[in-house]
């Protein structure tokens, strides 16, 4: 089988490859949406205790 | 007394979870990648194509894997939600939170490639059959579940509304599985049914449970994270993190590693 | 304690209250979820003859005819007791082949011929090679020829 062969899936590369397109971008960007939201708050989170601190000294 | 038992309850506390929740991600989300390379790998390239539908029904090894998901995590995020609810357990209400956006996407994602894959096998992209319009119905659930608890300012009375929601839209899961048999549909029986041997050739199997075990692995590091964060936010919006500074550097120390 | 008692009470009713009204939309919804309709119910008069409904099982040995100008054709679908023929215009889908299942939405004619606005295929739950699916089609062939 040759890979011209394999991507054009019997007639099928829309269908295929587009639900694994499709996989590929919820799943990543499931992964990416969380990463941002964590960072986000890392941010936030380190300005509070940042001024938390220098309230105390 | 000493106590030599591991104090399981010090882990209902979010506090103490967050930790152990972050050791936890990376043994299974560094498994479900090598899992869904091995499972794409088979699909691909041992499993064979099929005698009716050639190379369409790759499309199974991603959408039956979704489809279950998106069934198995609303069963375990009403779960949640009901012993949050019943028990008052704050953490068990954060995780089914944490469970609605991923079972959401599978759903979602299940229905996608259902209708990619509908379209060249049964000629159309969607159909009003039982078991495709249970599955937007638990979609619908789903997205229900999210936007009453973003609607609602108070966490633990979004938790409850919640709850509510999600164990009155518990009856669909069964309606969705058993659909294929109460009605007729133009969707399939079931391939793998408790019982009876699967109607599929073992690489086509493999494949797909491979994928299965990948998504179910992906669920639980991707559903963690998501806890950790929640847990940050809830805990900080409740005052609970400035009342514990040292605690809110430990938790900035630990983002940073 | 106490509290905790009535709350999971109180769920356990909430249940089994959804439970009892769905089962019942179900009931009642029971005439109108289904799908499609076998030849043999059309046949016992159970299909709706007002409006358009759809007819399910297989596309009878044979029976396929393209026409022979433009698109469309008719075949006969049957659920081996009871036979439909069907008249349809466009074109049928990649998986449609006599044998095999298909659902077919639109309307019966007083002349008895099912006058189709869309042909679906409906394949089965079985996943195999196409030599291991060809040996069982000649299986269900030579059992059909015995009957």
């Amino acid at each position: 089988m040759s890979w011209s062969e394999f991507f054009h899936m019997g007639g099928y590369a829309f269908y295929v490859w587009g639900s694994y397109g499709i996989a590929l971008v919820v799943i990543g960007g499931e992964v990416l949406a969380l990463r941002q939201r964590r960072k986000g708050l890392q941010a936030r989170l380190n300005n509070i205790s940042e001024s938390a601190e220098s309230e105390q000294s | 007394m000493p106590n030599r038992k591991i104090n399981w309850y010090k882990y209902a506390a979010p506090a103490n979870f967050y930790p152990l929740a972050g050791k936890l991600i990376p043994w299974f989300g560094i498994p479900a990648a090598l899992l869904f390379v091995a499972g794409l790998y088979i699909g691909f390239f041992v499993a064979p194509t099929d005698f009716q539908q050639g190379d369409a029904y790759r499309i199974i090894f991603i959408h039956v894997p979704a489809a279950w998901m998106g069934m198995f995590l609303y069963i375990l995020m009403a779960l949640y939600a009901g012993v949050g609810w019943a028990f008052n357990a704050r953490l068990a209400s954060m995780m089914a939170t944490a469970l609605s956006i991923t079972g959401a996407m599978f759903t979602f994602l299940s229905l996608a490639t259902g209708s990619l894959w509908g379209k060249p096998t049964w000629g159309t992209w969607w159909v009003w059959d039982a078991r495709m319009t249970s599955t937007l119905i638990l979609l619908f659930l789903y997205i229900g579940f999210i936007s009453l608890q973003a609607a609602i300012d108070d966490p633990r009375r979004a938790d409850r509304a919640g709850a509510v929601l999600a164990l009155v839209g518990l009856i669909n899961v069964p309606i969705i599985y058993f659909s294929v048999q109460w009605w007729n549909t133009l969707h399939q029986g079931a391939t793998i049914r408790l019982l009876n041997k699967p109607t599929m050739a073992p690489p086509m199997l493999a494949a797909m449970l491979i994928m299965l075990a990948a998504c179910w692995l992906y669920s639980i590091a991707i559903v963690l994270m998501r806890l950790r964060c929640i847990i940050l936010e809830r805990e900080h919006e409740a005052g609970r993190t400035l009342t514990l500074g040292a605690k809110t550097a430990q938790f900035s120390r630990m983002e940073s590693i | 304690m106490k509290t905790r008692h009535k709350k999971i009470a109180f769920i356990l009713v909430g249940l089994l209250a959804v439970g009892g009204a769905t089962a019942l939309v179900l009931s009642a919804l029971k005439t109108n979820i289904v799908f499609f309709y076998t030849p043999s119910q059309v046949a016992a008069k159970e299909a709706p003859g007002n409006r358009a409904f759809r007819v399910g099982g297989l596309v009878e040995k044979g029976s396929h005819k393209r026409n022979v100008e433009g698109l469309g054709g008719r075949f006969i679908v049957t659920d081996t007791s009871q036979s439909i023929p069907v008249v349809y215009e466009g074109s049928v889908p990649d998986l449609f082949k006599e044998g095999r299942g298909c659902v077919v939405e639109g309307s019966l004619g007083s002349d008895g011929v099912f006058h189709a606005t869309q042909v679906l295929a409906k394949h089965d739950e079985n996943y195999m090679p196409p030599e291991a699916g060809k040996a069982i089609d000649e299986a269900k062939a030579a059992r059909s020829l015995v009957k």
